[in-house]
């Protein structure tokens, strides 16, 4: 620990700025997973053969090794390569099935009563997924963001491989020279993250579930 | 109550049978014919599994006869479009069916804010209908519905249910989770509400004494088939052994009350 410590103090601005990129990194994938992950979630919800084959097919991305994941992505043009952009899809990818699965779950499992006086009152099936499903789902969706964000920044340590760079790097440096000092640069930094993203993001789900 | 093609009849159910699916044998709703002239109540009278949900949710179009025909103001729910006619048919059911996202007055907006009325139209209408239900606008219109008793709920469903003034009113068991004392209240309180505002009303209780409160007309259906009807003070004479099976409950809970 006196190593971690006396290399931190020396390291603390390549240490800082590599937290950074890998916020970045995590931040960059979560807001595609999103964007890709809750409407696709709305639309599968009530689609049976839809919902089936999404969520198989995120299913499947998640038992793919990460490590695999990315060495796979790097021939395939566009979205391949070696650096962020592969990295970015690869973790999209992965944080895909956890905000898709909790999507549907939260959307689909709303008090019966309510939705039959939803539709009794004459809402359109447009209006009862805008103004009650989605608002009502909503503090499930957040957890699985929640859980997403927290796979991600683990996962991310990962990109490394490919250069990408984040706390990965210090990681695969520390493992490569047998130097826990290193190794524990990118380790700690991480989970610090993870329990930070974890506890804002547990906060923010908590204030939704009060309804 | 013979069926009778008549412009009067707000709602007609003419030989209507209903089953889940196409595939199934087991007829929920068998051969069921009535009519419901305007103005007046219909109490659908059954035990649990009966079919009387089922009926109520043919009448406003969330269910479709497997044959026969619902009419509606004269048309068939077939020709109405679905959401046109069902903003036009209150609803209460048991449970409220609030949305607890929303607030009291957002609840009883619902249905004129979907007919897109002017905003000042409709905070006006919901402090009417909360006033005609019994309840402060000032003090209930911002709660949210976990912050109400169970009869302050079913209030706010009937004034839901008015909102856009429609010319009929459905009602699952709407008393029928209330404690004792409020559903008395509650019944007694509609009764004078359904009777000043000429709502045509179909009402579903397996409750015999609710029944005779509210009815003008009592239909008692038997495992999805119409067994029985008549009006409130002959409907317990008549010979049924299911009509006699309801009124022997009621004796029973009236020596035990």
């Amino acid at each position: 620990m006196t190593d971690f410590w006396s290399f931190a103090m020396e390291h603390h601005a390549e240490i800082l700025s590599a937290t950074l990129e890998h916020v970045q990194l995590v931040a960059i994938a979560m807001f595609f997973a999103i964007l890709i992950g809750v409407p696709l979630g709305m639309f599968i919800v009530q689609r049976p053969a839809p919902r089936a084959i999404a969520l198989g097919i995120a299913g499947i991305f998640q038992t793919i090794p990460s490590l695999a994941l990315f060495g796979f992505l790097i021939p395939i043009p566009f979205i391949g390569g070696v650096g962020q952009r592969t990295a970015i899809v690869a973790l999209t990818v992965y944080a895909l099935l956890p905000i898709l699965r909790n999507t549907c779950v939260g959307l689909a499992e709303i008090d019966p009563a309510v939705l039959e006086s939803a539709e009794a009152m004459g809402m359109t099936q447009r209006q009862i997924l805008f103004r009650v499903r989605f608002p009502l789902g909503l503090a499930v969706i957040l957890a699985g963001v929640r859980t997403a964000t927290i796979i991600t920044i683990g996962v991310a340590t990962i990109a490394a491989a490919i250069g990408a760079g984040g706390l990965g790097t210090f990681i695969f440096r520390g493992v490569a020279l047998v130097n826990d000092a290193l190794l524990l640069a990118g380790a700690i930094p991480a989970a610090l993250l993870a329990i930070l993203a974890d506890f804002l993001l547990g906060q923010l789900e908590r204030r939704l579930r009060v309804i | 109550m013979p069926v009778a093609a008549s412009a009067e009849n707000m709602i007609e159910i003419r030989g209507v049978s209903w089953r889940a699916n196409p595939h199934s044998s087991k007829e929920i709703l068998v051969d069921v014919s009535l009519a419901v002239p305007g103005g007046t109540t219909l109490v659908l009278l059954g035990r649990s599994g009966s079919g009387k949900t089922t009926l109520l949710k043919l009448v406003n179009g969330m269910l479709r006869p497997s044959s026969g025909e619902v009419r509606v103001e004269g048309r068939s729910t077939q020709e109405w479009d679905g959401i046109q006619l069902r903003r036009r048919i209150g609803y209460v059911i048991q449970d409220a069916g609030l949305f607890p996202h929303f607030t009291v007055a957002q609840n009883v907006g619902l249905v004129p804010g979907l007919e897109k009325w002017p905003a000042a139209k409709i905070a006006a209408r919901v402090e009417e209908m909360l006033r005609l239900v019994g309840l402060e606008p000032r003090e209930f219109s911002a709660r949210r519905p976990r912050e109400l008793s169970g009869g302050q709920r079913q209030r706010v469903g009937v004034a839901r249910a008015l909102a856009a003034d429609p010319p009929i009113l459905l009602m699952d068991e709407p008393f029928g989770a209330l404690d004792p004392v409020t559903r008395a209240e509650l019944q007694r309180e509609f009764r004078a509400l359904a009777q000043r505002l000429e709502k045509t009303i179909v009402f579903v209780t397996h409750d015999l004494r609710e029944a005779m409160l509210l009815a003008s007309d009592i239909v008692l259906l038997e495992k999805g088939r119409l067994v029985a009807n008549g009006k409130p003070p002959d409907f317990l004479g008549l010979r049924h052994p299911e009509v006699r099976a309801f009124a022997a409950a009621l004796e029973l809970n009236g020596a035990t009350a």
